[in-house]
């Protein structure tokens, strides 16, 4: 495909120098294409198209000089345009992390993550559609409206990153950055085709993360591919003093030349393929598995026998911190602040007319899971079982490299499907829960499509720190099959109608 | 595990949120439910079991003692709802009368 939004990162990068295009011509292809199908997707909560354009004007400048002196040193992706889940701060941009307690907040520093890619380059096109404060697994949590999947607009595309995964599946970026607390980079890559990162716990700093749950919370990457995700992953990972969680541990390089599996272990745990799963989920991933087989991998089943419990510490633990993290918003430092005359009450009105119903569901059920009388039975069970859960995957890892399994029991699911029962929603998480208790790497890419055309995706999980199987092996699959350039029809008529 | 609005009341005072009686009433039946949900994990035997606050290795971390800059006050106060001589503005906390 000759259009620039087609390329991968590296080619783009390719083109970029050798001046087959330039940056501008690049952003203004991304842009055209954000406005072609932004009306009908809503990814964004805020573009910065004239920034993004007055950046790619100094780095098509850095380019030409760096030509006439191609030794000189040169950013790894300058000039080339990505999309910023809106949890994650750019000074000087509007960040809302989905709420409208934080409407009209402009960050006055960047995030560790994002400062790590403009060093690199990038260029921030716009702060893409959450769950509000990434609580939720559709996006219809956002105070903004709901993203739709480029898919099929009468579904969900997953969440909270589900504005990220909709920019990249409908080629409005190139490759965007998330966050994955309990499935919000998996789940949504897995519902509209792309791939995904949710990188070791401690990897990438969380600094200038709108926190969530702060034990569970991680920052990772989007893109059609996976060698891209793996791309800005190795970018943003690694120490940073600003987020005394993160770790200085070495960084592998996953080897992305060879496609020879041989020696790969995947485990294959039992409680994942249960029942109740769509046919077609459970289908394309063994098929997936069987093609990694093909590659050279050996297969074993596994048993992660805690797995059925990560949903309730899960719903326990991560609630429980958040309750303790959006304490911050009451109206005093940033937000509107409701007209109430009295502290107490600017308090409790600006928090009760400003989040959302989910929000409130949460703060309460963390409230009440860290209360005189209750956090022995709630919140130190849980963490006790978490324990538990993270000793599974200790134990898996000693017999296997990776665990395969799918990311969700469904493919995209249609809007309103869950609105009156948030439990049923939580549900929609049980496969990825697991991976954020224990702290674990986790991979999401495309192996095939439902019936009605939606995308299934499988994930892999492995050791803390050893990210570089996950991608080594995700890029394997993708050498030899063609989930990952399969366009949504929506994208294909967008562009054909230029 | 069933609360009562009393219950839900009062958690919502512990998190400083002002709910609509019809919050109140949805959040009393659904936080009931996802509590007797997690009641699950009563039935497995934690006995000697540490809990995890943290999956990473216990360390500290430290760092020189030195002062170093941060942002200008005014950078900081620039989302505030409520300024007044370089602070936040906010109405009396405690009445003196």
């Amino acid at each position: 495909m000759s259009d620039i939004t087609g390329l991968t990162l590296s080619q783009l990068v390719h083109g970029l120098r050798s001046g087959d295009f330039s940056s501008r011509e690049t952003v203004q292809a991304y842009l055209a294409q954000i406005e072609r199908l932004e009306p009908t997707l809503h990814a964004f909560l805020t573009l910065a198209a004239e920034q993004a354009l007055a950046h790619a004007d100094q780095a098509d400048r850095q380019l030409a000089a760096w030509r006439k002196d191609e030794e000189s040193h040169i950013p790894p992706l300058l000039g080339v345009p990505l999309a910023i889940k809106d949890v994650l701060c750019v000074a000087g941009l509007r960040c809302t992390a989905g709420s409208r307690i934080l409407e009209n907040f402009v960050p006055p520093f960047n995030a560790t993550a994002v400062d790590r890619l403009l060093e690199s380059g990038v260029i921030v096109l716009g702060k893409t559609n959450t769950d509000e404060f990434a609580m939720g697994s559709s996006t219809e949590n956002s105070g903004y409206g709901p993203t739709h999947n480029p898919w099929n607009t009468e579904r969900v595309p997953g969440g909270s990153s589900g504005g990220s995964a909709a920019a990249v599946a409908a080629y409005m970026a190139p490759a965007a950055l998330g966050s994955d607390t309990g499935g919000s980079i998996r789940q949504p890559a897995a519902f509209c085709g792309i791939s995904g990162i949710k990188p070791t716990y401690g990897r990438v700093s969380r600094y200038g993360l709108i926190a969530y749950g702060s034990s569970l919370d991680c920052v990772g990457s989007f893109a059609r591919l996976v060698s891209d995700v793996a791309l800005i992953y190795s970018l943003i990972a690694g120490q940073d003093e600003q987020d005394a969680t993160s770790m200085d541990y070495p960084l592998a390089q996953a080897n992305l030349d060879e496609v020879d599996l041989a020696g790969l272990r995947i485990g294959i745990p039992d409680e994942y393929f249960i029942a109740g799963i769509q046919p077609e989920v459970e289908a394309g991933v063994r098929e997936a598995i069987k093609t990694l087989q093909s590659l050279g991998a050996g297969v074993e089943r596994i048993s992660l026998p805690h797995t059925e419990y990560a949903l309730p510490v899960y719903y326990l633990i991560a609630p429980a911190e958040a309750s303790a993290n959006l304490a911050r918003f009451d109206g005093i430092r940033y937000g509107p602040r409701s007209a109430a005359q009295n502290m107490w009450d600017i308090f409790r009105h600006t928090r009760g007319e400003r989040f959302g119903a989910e929000v409130k569901r949460r703060i309460m059920l963390g409230t009440y899971a860290l209360s005189a009388g209750y956090y022995d039975a709630y919140y130190g069970q849980a963490q006790k079982v978490r324990t538990l859960i993270k000793r599974d995957f200790e134990q898996a890892f000693e017999k296997v490299d990776v665990i395969a399994a799918p990311v969700a029991p469904t493919t995209a699911f249609p809007f309103g499907q869950h609105s009156d029962d948030p439990l049923a929603m939580y549900l929609e998480d049980i496969f990825t829960l697991p991976a954020n208790l224990a702290g674990v790497p986790g991979l999401t890419f495309p192996v095939g499509f439902d019936t009605q055309g939606l995308p299934v995706g499988m994930q892999l999980m492995g050791p803390h720190f050893r990210e570089d199987i996950l991608f080594k092996a995700g890029h394997a699959y993708q050498q030899v099959t063609d989930w990952h350039n399969t366009m949504p029809p929506i994208v294909e008529n967008s562009l054909n109608q230029k | 595990m069933t609360l009562t609005l009393a219950q839900v009341e009062h958690i919502a005072e512990l998190a400083r949120l002002t709910l609509s009686d019809q919050e109140k009433t949805k959040f009393c039946e659904q936080l009931s439910d996802i509590l007797e949900y997690a009641a699950r994990l009563q039935t497995l035997d934690t006995t000697g079991i540490a809990p995890t606050a943290s999956v990473l290795p216990e360390r500290s971390v430290l760092r020189a003692d030195e002062a170093r800059p941060g942002l200008p006050v005014q950078t900081l106060l620039s989302n505030a709802p409520k300024v007044e001589a370089g602070q936040f503005c906010v109405p009396p906390v405690l009445d003196l009368d």
